[in-house]
């Protein structure tokens, strides 16, 4: 019994630990970001990583769930001879929620893991240490390029996933169903705020994308130098990145979206 | 004390590194016991033991990469351990590592590697740098590997291409861990040439960690045998071969019996077959 | 692949992330008709200002000319107090009147405006005088049932006689 509460104990420590090594890491990362900048050339080329090679999963991702949202969306609203509002709905979904956390938890599993796995990677073949060894800081040279690349990216892609949806729901209401174009884009505006609704939108993959590229970058640079190590490190950056991802969207959705 | 003292004479020449009664180890474990040792300017020097006897962790001591318990490292009569990110830095921009297994920056070409020193430290234009980059290739024998991608080069020439990295700035020292460790003969051979040579065109010192005796006493002035965290003996190749300590004595002839047991601590085989005896 | 074509790639990359914001933006939401203009205020006490929302259209005509700026109670008339921000192209005469109205059957409320017939216009801070609170159901509700008992005793009176 005492084992057990001993136990206990030593995983809650452990815990705290991490959250305050990971908390030291964050801190450090956002200090080197603006001396990595020097050389926009290493962050640009982390966002072709990072950036382009998610655009084709993410636009494709946006079509998908566009298309299906206009038609689960269309039998739900023709109940209540609302499928005017079609548009809108979408609109509102994509904009303020599924945009955003799609996305990200799409990009902790692709640009997430790879980051994770590079690092790591490069632990393990003691490269980072190699660039110490050369006076040359590995953190404003290989992280923070990656972070700010990270942070860069995900609006954008946010952004891109909800527009191309929209533009699914289009093609499916207008022209595969029937509905008004007219009334498909006037309610959309009437109803669609820029900055309530567009820019908190932008806000959440803001916040996504920092969150989820830190805690790629971290648990590569921490985890075990072995193939079994960066294996581990992979799975648990997409498991604990989805979970930050959806925590945070809980606090900010009742931060930006509950009623007055 | 004393010792130190006695070394700095051995060597020759004034040290260019000084490692003072150093103790570092993990939570627990301790990997280096007080240990001392100087390397002088323009020698080879071997650090020779078994694995796990503290070896790799004298060089990243050195680099500044770890900090000891207690003790000091003097670098060219400057502490390591002690100095802020920037000097310490400015440290290592005059020494060279070449790790074990080259830890080369995968994502670059040959050429890209060797140049990364002298793109991050010198203001040279880009002609310069490619003359530097082919000359420290042609030193290490890869001139015509310059285009190749790391993925596509042998494990030997990774750590000659590592090699050229190491000296891309004309360090004062450098630091090998391991080299002769997975080579063919012949790689062996190159290898070894390399490090004597390219100590004796710069006039820098030298440090190799191995455990291969043979290759180490080929080319190095003197040498350290270091065993459970501690230096057991220290000199020229021929002291060193002549020595008395039977533990000295079976690391150097690599005889399988000796102070180090062959069989792991067992009862006795009798009783372990069920054979009354 | 060279340093050139990474860099145009990923400014593609950037360009296409601004198209699709500037699109969410404007086709999607309501920046086009989002005026930076400056607006007056108007006050408007109700006696119930029913489900009307701080963000709700002003429209006159149908046409929305401002938007509800906050909605709080006076403590001394026992009233709702509206402020509205109507937009500085619009200018509407002293007597003009303000009602909550419904958009469609089940939509949100908004403020209606109709304008008066005087000369002068109404100035930032006025009150608008004139106004018509919002229809709560439950009223209605009690009032149609309240006509339904008074017609009935009438039509039994004038039924077996």
């Amino acid at each position: 019994m005492s084992e057990a509460l001993a136990e206990l104990g030593r995983r809650a420590l452990a815990v705290l630990g991490i959250l305050g090594h990971s908390a030291a890491f964050f801190v450090e990362l956002v200090r080197t970001a603006p001396r990595s900048l020097r050389r926009p050339y290493l962050t640009t080329v982390q966002v072709h990583a990072i950036g382009n090679r998610s655009l084709i999963i993410i636009a494709a991702s946006g079509i998908a769930v566009g298309l299906v949202l206009a038609l689960q969306g269309y039998i739900t609203l023709s109940r209540y001879g609302a499928t005017e509002s079609l548009g809108l709905l979408v609109a509102l979904a994509l904009a303020r929620e599924l945009g955003p956390v799609i996305t990200a938890l799409l990009y902790a599993g692709g640009a997430g893991t790879s980051l994770t796995a590079e690092i790591g990677l490069m632990k393990a073949g003691e490269q980072l240490v190699a660039m110490e060894m050369m006076a040359v800081d590995p953190r404003i040279r290989v992280l923070a390029p990656r972070f700010v690349a990270g942070v860069i990216s995900m609006p954008l892609l946010g952004a891109i996933f909800s527009a191309v949806g929209v533009m699914a729901a289009y093609v499916v209401g207008v022209w595969m169903i029937g509905i008004d174009a007219g009334a498909f884009w006037s309610q959309m505006q009437d109803g669609v705020d820029v900055i309530k609704d567009v820019g908190n939108g932008v806000v959440k993959t803001i916040v996504f994308g920092i969150a989820t590229t830190f805690i790629a970058l971290y648990i590569g640079y921490e985890c075990e130098a072995t193939p079994e190590g960066v294996a581990l490190a992979t799975t648990r950056t997409v498991v604990v990145s989805s979970l930050s991802v959806l925590f945070l969207d809980f606090i900010l959705t009742a931060l930006m979206f509950s009623t007055p | 004390m004393a010792q130190a003292r006695e070394a700095t004479g051995a060597t020759g020449g004034d040290s260019l590194v000084s490692i003072q009664a150093v103790t570092f180890g993990y939570d627990s474990r301790v990997v280096l016991s007080d240990v001392s040792l100087d390397f002088a300017r323009g020698k080879v020097i071997a650090i020779m033991g078994s694995s796990g006897c503290g070896k790799t962790t004298l060089l990243r001591l050195i680099g500044g990469v770890i900090t000891p318990r207690a003790g000091q490292i003097l670098f060219s009569g400057v502490p390591v351990d002690t100095a802020d990110r920037a000097a310490l830095y400015a440290l290592r921009r005059r020494m060279g590592m070449l790790f074990q297994f080259g830890a080369l920056f995968t994502d670059l070409s040959v050429f890209e590697n060797v140049a990364y020193p002298l793109r991050e430290h010198t203001q040279l234009s880009e002609q310069m740098i490619r003359d530097v980059v082919l000359m420290k290739l042609d030193a290490v024998g890869l001139r015509g590997a310059a285009a190749l991608r790391i993925a596509a080069i042998s494990g030997g020439m990774a750590r000659r291409v590592a090699l050229a990295r190491a000296i891309a700035l004309d360090p004062q020292i450098i630091m090998y861990d391991e080299p002769f460790t997975g080579l063919d003969p012949i790689s062996l051979g190159v290898t070894a040439n390399l490090i004597r040579h390219l100590n004796d065109a710069t006039g820098a010192t030298s440090l190799i960690v191995s455990h291969d005796v043979e290759e180490c006493f080929r080319i190095c002035d003197y040498a350290y045998l270091m065993s459970g965290g501690r230096v057991v003996a220290r000199g020229t190749p021929q002291e060193l071969r002549a020595a008395e300590d039977p533990g000295v004595r079976q690391f150097i002839r690599g005889e399988p019996d000796g102070p180090v047991r062959f069989q792991y601590p067992a009862a006795p085989i009798a009783q372990d077959l069920g054979v009354e005896a | 692949m060279s340093k050139k074509q990474i860099e145009t790639l990923v400014g593609l990359f950037v360009l296409l992330g601004m198209l699709a914001i500037f699109f969410l933006a404007l086709k999607a939401a309501n920046l086009a008709s989002f005026s930076f203009d400056t607006t007056y205020p108007l006050l408007a006490r109700f006696d119930n200002v029913g489900g009307l929302k701080v963000g709700a259209p002003v429209k006159s005509a149908g046409v929305t000319v401002g938007r509800v700026a906050s909605i709080s109670f006076d403590n001394k008339s026992f009233q709702g107090m509206v402020t509205l921000q109507i937009d500085h192209g619009f200018q509407f005469p002293t007597d003009t009147s303000a009602k909550i109205l419904t958009a469609g059957l089940l939509g949100d409320q908004y403020v209606g405006l109709d304008p008066g017939a005087d000369e002068k216009n109404l100035q930032g801070g006025d009150t608008i005088k004139m106004t018509q609170s919002a229809v709560i159901l439950e009223n209605l509700i009690g009032q149609f049932l309240y006509n339904k008992a008074a017609e009935a005793p009438a039509k039994e009176g004038s039924g077996p006689k």
